[in-house]
């Protein structure tokens, strides 16, 4: 389809959103992510049965661990996409993206001495 | 076994705000199952305790530990060669584990970061109820194994009160009745002759009536 998304989005792999645990979105932020999305099947459908459901809430409890500590929530979030969906994956790539730069580079990296004028998005795929 | 719950991050953030390097140590007992201060927990809190001093330009070092038991001298002497390195240490143990390794290591300030609630049971994953309150003498033998000093809000011995409606507590519409829950198991088991004749008060001795407890049995004291 050659479909384009923004470059600055890092893919990591998994069988399912169900393994994304709550320290892999919390780590992505601490090495320096500016957002975290985790793109998810349909609810209702997933392969695994309820591992999209699981991933929501952890999603859910990094937002509001976000939230507690000061930092914007809108930096992580889940999306729901049939695995077959690639013009709504391209779509949500940009949205995420468009978001994240909005929000401005992640707090935690303004002091490093490398910082990339484009944001980082890293997604749970 | 012990349940607990971890305590809000903004009171963990104040206790160690002025330190430089900070020790999470959680615990692989009862915390672990109730998901409060096992490994996991540690380090999901530690994570987010970099991000959030990341984010406020505050150099603090924070470090991740957990173990085997606490409430165990043995294990908490596996700190003992690296917690000089460290400032202060945030536990994720029960109470009984924070305050053993403040015994041992009393040099160090160490914090609480978890609630310790309850000596309870898993009814599901997520769902942690109180079954025990360790009184020190215990009764289930006579009441169907259903704790009337945890389950009956008034700890009645001779129950149920006016207060058992439907099969639930006065004190709130999700509680319910112990002595309700007495009733049907007796009868399902024929032993309702038990409430023929009134239970005698219950001694306290044994309880927290004499202050801090202690168990000392020569059998296996070394």
């Amino acid at each position: 389809m050659r479909l384009r998304y923004p470059s600055n989005i890092k893919i990591i792999k998994v069988p399912c959103t169900g393994r994304v645990a709550i320290i892999h979105m919390l780590k992505a932020l601490e090495e320096g992510a500016d957002g975290v999305m985790v793109a998810g099947c349909l609810e209702g459908d997933c392969h695994y049965q309820s591992g999209n459901l699981r991933a929501k809430k952890r999603v859910i409890y990094v937002q509001e661990t976000l939230e507690k500590i000061g930092m914007e929530s809108e930096r992580v979030a889940m999306y729901n996409l049939s695995a077959g969906d690639g013009p709504r994956f391209a779509e949500i790539a940009r949205e995420m993206t468009e978001k994240v730069q909005e929000l401005g580079p992640s707090p935690i990296k303004k002091g490093k001495k490398k910082t990339s004028k484009k944001s980082k998005v890293e997604v749970a795929a | 076994m012990i349940m607990a719950r971890p305590k809000p991050i903004e009171e963990i953030i104040d206790e160690i705000k002025d330190f430089n390097k900070v020790l999470i140590a959680g615990c692989d007992g009862c915390v672990t199952v109730c998901e409060a201060g096992g490994i996991k927990e540690v380090q999901v809190l530690a994570s987010a305790l970099r991000l959030y001093f990341g984010k406020e330009r505050k150099k603090l070092e924070i470090d991740e530990t957990s173990l085997t038991r606490q409430c165990d001298k043995d294990y908490l002497h596996e700190l003992l060669d690296k917690i000089d390195d460290y400032d202060a240490v945030v536990s994720l143990a029960c109470g009984a584990g924070v305050q053993f390794m403040a015994e041992m290591y009393r040099k160090k300030p160490i914090f609480p970061g978890v609630d310790t609630c309850f000596i309870g049971v898993t009814e599901e994953r997520g769902v942690w109820a109180e079954r025990c309150q360790a009184c020190g003498q215990c009764i289930l033998a006579s009441t169907g194994g259903i704790c009337p000093i945890t389950r009956c809000s008034k700890r009645m011995m001779n129950g149920p009160c006016g207060g058992s409606e439907k099969g639930k507590c006065e004190v709130s519409p999700d509680t319910d009745c112990g002595w309700h829950l007495i009733y049907e198991r007796l009868k399902e088991l024929g032993q309702l002759d038990f409430f023929a004749e009134p239970t005698d008060p219950k001694d306290w001795a044994s309880s927290r009536d004499g202050g801090p407890r202690k168990i000392v049995r020569e059998d296996v004291r070394q």
